[in-house]
């Protein structure tokens, strides 16, 4: 009884027209995914295993054209003419080997047509509601893999890491046909409780995290099969298929942890303007509700997760678990808290 | 000369990279209990032990494990009546669970065990570390290293001009570096805000336990329900439910009052969601304190209304009838509006109870339901239902009884309970309309449903560490995004005359972090350097 007025569903009063167009740009949004991964999927087993340059030094790629210095870490001394200037990197990033294709660039554009479909889906919804586009279940899971793929872009321009495509792909197109399939929702206005400017700070900032951890968890996947292949040609057995075409694993261990970097600060900015929120809207800041906890817990586990790596040194299995067991109870927390418990956060439905 | 100490001194990965993985830093191994040492060696023991960083990492862990079975299972401080109806569901199961505080998980001795060796852990490791940081700000950037060639970057480069003016370009060129110039070199430090940023972050996840900690002592909560035109005033004793903290005495209550003076609520009227509510008004007048004039303010669900550190909530709403009762001897015996409650969240319509406990011959009571747009229930035929919450078309429905309430039994009974099993059914169920005025059988009286009014439910808190959490909060995530993106970075340059003549310029950078940027902002320097003294019109590299 005491928080009946957060509990009420979302009402309606909607611009139908584009309501409709917004549901057609989802089916888009899918279908240009489902092209992508297929795309990815078959530069991943078909590509020829390339020199990927991991992290291009942008300095460095510009003073090289300037006739300076040209660092690799695997030649020393690689000094240019003028004023003798010589140079030596160790320890930067290495380089590594990745499956390419033709085919991978198709699946770059489809990919970034379907981020603009989605883009376009997710800005219809909030005119057609004339809201924040992020109030119920399906328009989070739209929201969310709309951010993964938006990381995605960003390490694979930046890093050159396109080789995640088809394992971000996955759980993209799972994550939005599940949406579509179980969670749709027609546009509607919000409740009372949701009207509020936290929403789009709080939802927002969950949601990008989400986003970064989608994907951190999809190079996790990746980087424990390229670490059991590696193990397995180091002790001489033969292996074949995608998982030898693999990039390295080191490679893979820290785009992960980049992107846990990148997402748990945006995390736990989000359950501080959940609090904040939770404070104006329901009279207290914490209050160990299933969503809270299960918050809190993603929120530790990635913790324990940065700690393992910055003072124990866990790097690489270890490491790999930890984000696993935090990529899981995000999972939980969305679905799981939504759909398990009643609580003051169950927009499911 | 010695070998550069890394920069972060606390990282066992050095500056040449990763340990092996799945190795563990020596630095960190747990301590060997001694062996006789007495208390003190042990109580030593145990305090080295807790502050490794793999104790704390397995408490961090445990800690995580420990706030599952909360979310499971039902909570005390979330909803008792969800524990209730567990305890009635599997007696056994509960008594069990219970002794393990598995419904109070977040209140237990071990979950409390846990976070305390936690923040003790805690306090172990950032307490020297503090320190150590603030002597390190103060401190000069270390001296270059004798081999700068052995460095994660190195470069040299020769120049014409002397080793005096290279140096005096490298402390230009490293602006925004603390620099200390030695003979023949140059040594600069960046950086300091990511262990700045470390401190600030751990220090406040201190703050926020004490914030916590500080709110649940001294801080309260309470639940009241008013009716349009009512007052209230912060007394424990005006309260309907009052939960202080331990250290809250009732004096120490914040002496507002406030008066309800009219609730409005805007539903959806049409459409498959008709009567979901979009917005609720709530005017009040309050005063901070007794003799203070009178203000005004709106409440709605996101602005509560807050005097003094107190805060003032809406949590729920309703109907509440008002109804005028005659009794047998003809006297009007009770003229009030009586608060109908919604028996579930979103239902739209209210429940409630009339007891007349002064009526003579006999005690009179009612036991009724109020549809704001009542129509013909469409699950129930013949019965009443309501379309929506909005006051289309009132109609109260009330079962009448008679006999005594049981009032004078010293047992203490809830208003909104009837205990109808010891009372006898007056005649049939009326439905009235407002105005309605219906005589009951046997001469016991008269009921009239003179009106209605509405009601709104409040929860008041006042939590003094709110404002402390919220600060502690900020620095958590400021400290955060500062250790997560600060780079310190160590860079030297050495100028030597050659044998030739002209001068040898030599540098090297070192930094921890995992990529290759830090190389390129060293290679920038590098460039920009040497520019300069070649006379060319060098950039400032963009560094960060
Ligand atoms: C209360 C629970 C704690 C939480 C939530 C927490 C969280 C964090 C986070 C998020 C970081 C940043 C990681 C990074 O720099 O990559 C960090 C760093 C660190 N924490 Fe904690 N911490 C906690 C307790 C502790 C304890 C008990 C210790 C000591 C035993 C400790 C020692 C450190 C150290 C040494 C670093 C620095 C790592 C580096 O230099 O990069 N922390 N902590």
């Amino acid at each position: 009884m005491l928080y009946a007025l957060a509990d009420t569903a979302p009402t309606t009063e909607v611009n139908q027209g584009l309501a409709d167009l917004s549901d057609t740009l989802v089916l888009v949004t899918i279908l240009l995914y489902a092209v992508a991964l297929f795309a990815f999927a078959a530069e991943a087993a078909y590509g020829r295993r390339t020199r990927v340059a991991a992290a291009r030094i942008p300095a460095m790629a510009g003073s090289a054209a300037a006739g300076d210095a040209r660092v690799r870490d695997t030649e020393p001394d690689l000094g240019g003419a003028v004023d003798e200037l010589q140079v030596r990197v160790r320890d930067a990033e290495p380089d590594t080997l990745a499956a390419r294709h033709p085919i991978g660039r198709v699946a770059m554009v489809v990919t970034v047509l379907g981020l603009i479909a989605q883009a376009g889906q997710i800005i219809s919804r909030g005119l057609a509601a004339d809201r924040w586009p992020w109030g119920n279940m399906f328009e989070f899971v739209v929201a969310i893999t709309l951010c993964a793929v938006a990381t995605f872009v960003y390490v694979a321009v930046r890093h050159r890491a396109y080789y995640l495509g088809a394992f971000v792909m996955v759980p993209v197109v799972l994550l939005l046909g599940i949406a579509v399939r179980w969670l749709y929702t027609e546009a509607a206005p919000l409740v009372p409780a949701l009207h509020s400017p936290w929403i789009a700070i709080h939802v927002s900032a969950a949601i990008i995290a989400t986003g970064a951890f989608v994907v951190s968890g999809a190079t996790t996947v990746m980087y424990l099969l390229a670490d059991r292949a590696e193990l397995r040609a180091r002790a001489g057995q033969a292996v074949r298929g995608v998982v030898a075409k693999l990039p390295a694993a080191e490679i893979l261990d820290r785009l992960s942890h980049r992107t846990i970097v990148f997402a748990f600060p945006l995390w736990t900015f989000a359950i501080i303007a959940g609090a904040i929120w939770a404070d104006e809207a329901w009279g207290r800041f914490w209050g160990w509700d299933p969503k809270e906890v299960w918050s809190f817990i993603t929120w530790v586990v990635y913790a324990g997760y940065l700690h393992a790596r910055a003072t124990a040194g866990w790097r690489g299995r270890k490491a790999a678990v930890i984000s696993l067991i935090g990529a899981a109870a995000l999972l939980f927390n969305f679905f799981g808290v939504n759909y398990l418990f009643s609580g003051l956060h169950s927009y499911a439905g | 000369m010695a070998r550069p100490a890394p920069p972060t001194e606390t990282g066992p990965a050095g500056p040449s990279g990763p340990p092996p993985p799945g190795d563990t830093p020596p630095g960190d191994s747990a301590p060997r209990p001694p062996g006789r040492l007495g208390l003190v060696g042990w109580l030593r023991w145990a305090w080295r032990l807790l502050t490794t960083m793999r104790v704390a990492l397995i408490l961090l862990f445990l800690l995580a494990l420990a706030a599952v079975p909360g979310s499971f299972l039902p909570q005390r401080g979330v909803s008792p009546s969800d524990v209730a109806a567990y305890y009635a569901d599997n007696p056994e199961l509960a008594a069990l669970l219970d002794t393990l505080w598995l419904f109070d998980v977040y209140s237990a001795p071990w979950f409390a065990a846990i976070y305390l060796l936690l923040f003790t852990s805690l306090v172990g490791c950032v307490v020297p570390r503090a320190a150590k940081h603030w002597r390190d700000m103060r401190a000069r950037p270390p001296a270059a290293p004798a081999r700068l060639d052995r460095m994660p970057y190195s470069a040299s480069f020769s120049t014409g001009a002397s080793p005096a003016e290279v140096l005096d370009r490298a402390q230009e060129v490293l602006r925004g570096f603390r620099t200390d110039r030695t003979d023949g070199s140059v040594a600069a430090e960046k950086g300091y805000l990511r262990e700045t940023g470390n401190v600030v972050f751990h220090i406040a996840m201190l703050g926020l336990l004490a914030a916590v900690a500080a709110g649940s002592l001294f801080g309260y909560r309470g639940n009241i329900l008013l009716t349009e035109g009512d007052g209230f005033a912060n007394t424990v004793a005006s309260y309907d439910a009052y939960y202080p903290g331990s250290q809250v005495r009732p004096g120490d209550l914040q002496p507002f009052s406030f008066t309800l003076d009219g609730f409005d609520a805007a539903f959806i009227d049409e459409g498959p969601r008709t009567g979901q509510p979009v917005d609720f008004t709530v005017e009040t007048s309050f005063r901070t304190r007794p003799e203070a004039p009178e203000e005004r303010y709106t409440l709605r669900v996101n602005q509560p209304l807050d005097v003094d550190g107190a805060r003032v909530y809406l949590v729920n709403h309703g109907y509440a009838p008002e109804f005028r009762v005659t009794d047998g001897n003809g006297d009007v015996v009770l003229d009030q509006a009586v608060p109908f409650i919604p028996p579930q969240a979103g239902a739209f319509f209210g429940e409630g109870v009339i007891k007349v406990p002064d009526a003579r011959p006999e005690q009179l009571s009612f036991l009724g339901a109020f549809y704001p747009s009542a129509e013909e229930s469409a699950e129930a035929p013949g019965q009443l239902g309501s379309a929506s919450p909005e006051d289309a078309n009132p109609m109260v429905a009330l079962q009448p009884y008679r006999g005594d309430l049981g009032l004078d039994s010293g047992e203490p009974q809830s208003v909104y309970e009837l205990p109808t099993e010891r009372l006898e059914p007056l005649g049939e169920q009326l439905t009235l309309a407002p105005g309605d005025s219906v005589e009951l059988p046997d001469g016991t009286g008269t009921i009239t449903f003179t009106g209605y009014r509405e009601w709104a439910a409040f929860q008041i808190t006042s939590d003094p560490g709110r404002v402390p959490a919220l600060v502690s909060a900020v620095l958590i995530t400021a400290g955060l995004v500062l250790t997560l993106t600060v780079r310190r970075r160590r860079y030297w340059v050495r100028a030597e005359t050659g044998p030739d003549g002209r001068t040898l310029v030599r540098v090297g950078g070192l930094t921890k972090t995992e990529n290759g940027a830090a190389a390129a902002e060293f290679h920038d320097l590098t460039t920009t350097l040497r520019d300069r003294l070649a006379g060319g019109s060098a950039s400032r590299p963009n560094g960060e």
